[in-house]
């Protein structure tokens, strides 16, 4: 019994040295070489694997700076902080990543600004609304509620207001642009995070037919054409659109616009987002 | 209840088709103004063929397009075109349509002129008549006709399969047809049969609906080819596949369509609109519809022309019998809800339903997993866990589950005790997969 249990000890024993130093000398002879610095610089992403980069994942951006394929400011989430680290890691002098974009939703028409034609009654996605008859909103442009885009969020960036409009919390946006991408109406556009004036309208219907929808939809008068010094405001096909390459924040246009579809953020005129949670 | 020929699962909804069954086919007055979509048919759009102030003849063609997959507009009344222009469509959305007002003249386009004896034309003539007439599928989705009777070389069809099955609950306009029309229902099949070149047809019809089984049975007795075959009533025995299975017990192969089997499958709208363009030229300008639910005073069949308003043909129904709570453009199941009451009736319009009472469960609970779903899927497939894969967006995994086979039918949200909208779900993730598939081949 006892010789037993000793000879099964040694012989276990035996075979656990000998394949350890087998796999010990395996793990030289066939090493791979890998660049440390992919781990570091995936340590430094944010981990999100939002896929905003273009890249599948973190692990891929990172493989893709080593390789000399990204920029090392190609993260947008990680922005200012996340680029110097990388360009440390790379041993690069950082580039600089312009301004800090941020999501805004191009639509003002909340429950109390908008007509509805029907009620919709189904799944929460925009999408599927969509499918039916074209949504319950009166305005073919306008947001429908169902917040598709609040659910695509990957930081909790976004809410629904009660009012039955995304809200856009500009501090944990990272624009990232999976909001963009799940609008059917393509409402949600990447704008810099400085800029406080904008049109909330994506309608292409002419004023009357904008009216009848919605009370601060864009009637495409060209009121704000006219009083913007800096050329940074025009209307193509009856709506207005913003350069914010040239808008001042000057906030000349929202106080000219008859139906308020142009706002200042924080300012005095913000109908859509008054009833914010 | 009589044991006809079925296919695996389906549902047995309330049929309510007595309120209109009884009703001979209604010719409805002329209305003032004809709203004609250039989109009433899957695959490209027409272009106009004419504009705004000119005269046009009842059966002129007034829209048509290059592309293969598509099927030319007529005007259904003589008069003035008043305006080329987005107009509402029961789908939903505006699309561009040709508005016409109608001077009650009826006064008949030249190019309208019976084709001659059918022993006479040969099957590529038929199909040219059949294309030139815009004949499209009028069970409801408005394929082409032309198209399907072109199926590429390598595909051989054999067998022609009428659809009398009219599955969907309230519709009763194809039974009337049956009854009344069997004679040019017979003739159109044969047409069919002639622009296939094959000799072999069934007409398949629900064994609720037994007068027409006799009518048409009467009406093919001297062409042994033709035969007509009773069918269970249960839904979706119309849908395609379904039909296919009970009559001839073949299976589609997955992902495959029945020519892939040597099987086409036509309405019984459609194979009277095929006598009707030989028989006297006139193109594919009016249907008849089914006016039904107890939202409507008097429900009807009713033979109306396309570009007629769902108002004017609700007022030709006695109007409406209270406020409408929800109105459908064809059967309850697997029609679509409208919103706005101006529309024209299409080309797929099969039939007008008004509810004052919402049917419909409005607030989902989860799932309990019972399987009621599964038990009725026609396809064989797990509704309840494609559902919840698409919901999750996993796509691929949805796909890998069947998603892609779905038919539509509806059975599932129907039996759901949770009032899950599965079908719905379904319908979203094949339009996403199918948009990630295009969008990857682009």
């Amino acid at each position: 019994m006892t010789n037993t249990v000793i000879v099964s000890l040694v012989s276990m024993g035996a075979m656990g040295v000998l394949f350890g130093a087998g796999l010990a000398w395996a793990s030289r002879k066939f090493a791979v070489e890998s660049d440390s610095r992919i781990d570091e610089i995936e340590a430094a992403l944010p981990g999100a694997n939002c896929g905003a980069c273009g890249y599948p994942g973190c692990r891929a951006f990172a493989e893709s700076v080593v390789g000399g394929g990204a920029p090392v400011n190609g993260c947008p989430v990680g922005g200012t902080a996340v680029a110097t680290q990388v360009a440390k890691i790379m041993g690069v002098e950082p580039e600089d990543s312009g301004e800090r974009l941020v999501a805004r939703v191009h639509c003002g028409g909340g429950h109390a600004q908008a007509k509805q034609r029907a009620d919709y009654v189904g799944i929460d996605d925009c999408r599927a609304a969509i499918m039916v008859g074209g949504g319950a909103k009166g305005c073919e442009y306008g947001c429908l509620g169902l917040a598709s885009c609040v659910r695509a969020c990957p930081f909790d960036a976004m809410v629904m207001g009660d009012n039955g409009l995304p809200i856009v919390d500009k501090d944990r946006c990272t624009a990232c642009g999976r909001c963009v991408v799940a609008c059917p109406r393509d409402l949600i556009t990447l704008v810099p995070c400085s800029k406080e004036v904008h049109v909330l309208c994506r309608s292409f219907d002419r004023g009357r037919e904008v009216r009848d929808n919605c009370q601060v939809g864009c009637i495409g008068c060209k009121a704000c054409e006219r009083v913007c010094e800096y050329d940074a405001i025009h209307v193509t096909d009856f709506l207005a659109a913003i350069d914010y390459a040239k808008c001042t924040n000057c906030g000349a246009c929202a106080a000219k616009c008859p139906t308020k579809a142009i706002i200042i953020e924080n300012g005095q005129i913000q109908l859509a987002e008054t009833t914010a949670s | 209840m009589s044991r006809g020929k079925t296919f695996k699962g389906g549902i047995y909804p309330a049929c309510h088709k007595e309120l209109s069954s009884g009703k001979a086919i209604l010719t409805m007055a002329l209305p003032k103004e004809v709203v004609v979509p250039l989109q009433q048919h899957i695959g490209a759009p027409c272009s106009p063929l004419v504009k705004k102030g000119d005269i046009v003849n009842k059966g002129q063609k007034i829209g048509d397009s290059e592309a293969f997959i598509s099927a030319p507009i007529h005007a259904p009344v003589s008069g003035v075109v008043k305006a080329v222009e987005a107009r509402l469509h029961p789908s939903g959305c505006k699309t561009q349509a040709i508005v016409i007002e109608n001077d009650g003249e009826e006064r008949l386009d030249s190019s309208v002129a019976p084709k001659g004896d059918l022993e006479a034309l040969d099957a590529g003539t038929i199909k040219e008549i059949i294309r030139e007439a815009g004949i499209v599928g009028l069970g409801g989705a408005a394929f082409p006709t032309h198209v399907k009777l072109a199926p590429p070389p390598d595909k051989k069809i054999d067998v022609l399969i009428i659809n009398g099955c009219e599955c969907e609950p309230y519709l009763t306009c194809d039974h009337r047809l049956m009854l009344e029309q069997s004679e040019q229902l017979v003739y159109g099949t044969r047409a069919i049969m002639k622009a296939l070149g094959i000799d072999k047809a069934f007409i398949g019809i629900e064994d609720n609906k037994l007068d027409a089984i006799a009518a048409m049975e009467k009406a093919v007795a001297q062409y042994s080819g033709i035969q007509v075959v009773a069918l269970r009533t249960k839904y979706p025995q119309g849908a395609e596949k379904q039909l296919i299975l009970a009559i001839t017990g073949k299976e589609v192969p997955v992902g495959g369509l029945p020519m892939d089997i040597g099987i086409e499958v036509n309405n019984v709208g459609t194979a009277v609109a095929v006598a009707t363009a030989i028989q006297t030229g006139i193109p594919l300008i009016e249907r008849i519809i089914t006016v039904s639910g107890e939202g409507v005073r008097e429900p009807q069949n009713l033979l109306v022309r396309i570009g007629t308003s769902f108002n004017d043909a609700l007022e030709a129904a006695g109007g409406l019998n209270g406020t409408p709570k929800k109105v459908i453009m064809g059967g309850p199941l697997t029609g679509l809800t409208q919103f706005d009451l101006s529309v024209p009736i299409v080309k797929g319009t099969s039939g007008i339903v008004v509810f004052n009472t919402l049917k419909t469960a409005t607030h989902p609970e989860p799932c309990i997993r019972c399987g009621r779903c599964v038990d009725v899927c026609p396809q064989y497939l797990v509704p309840t866990n494609i559902a919840q894969y698409v919901d999750a967006n996993m796509l691929d995994a949805a796909a890998e589950w069947g998603l892609l086979n779905c038919c539509e039918c509806g059975c599932c949200s129907y039996v759901c005790p949770a009032n899950r909208f599965l079908v719905q779900s379904l319908k979203l993730g094949k339009e996403e997969v199918r948009a990630e598939r295009s969008k990857q081949t682009s």
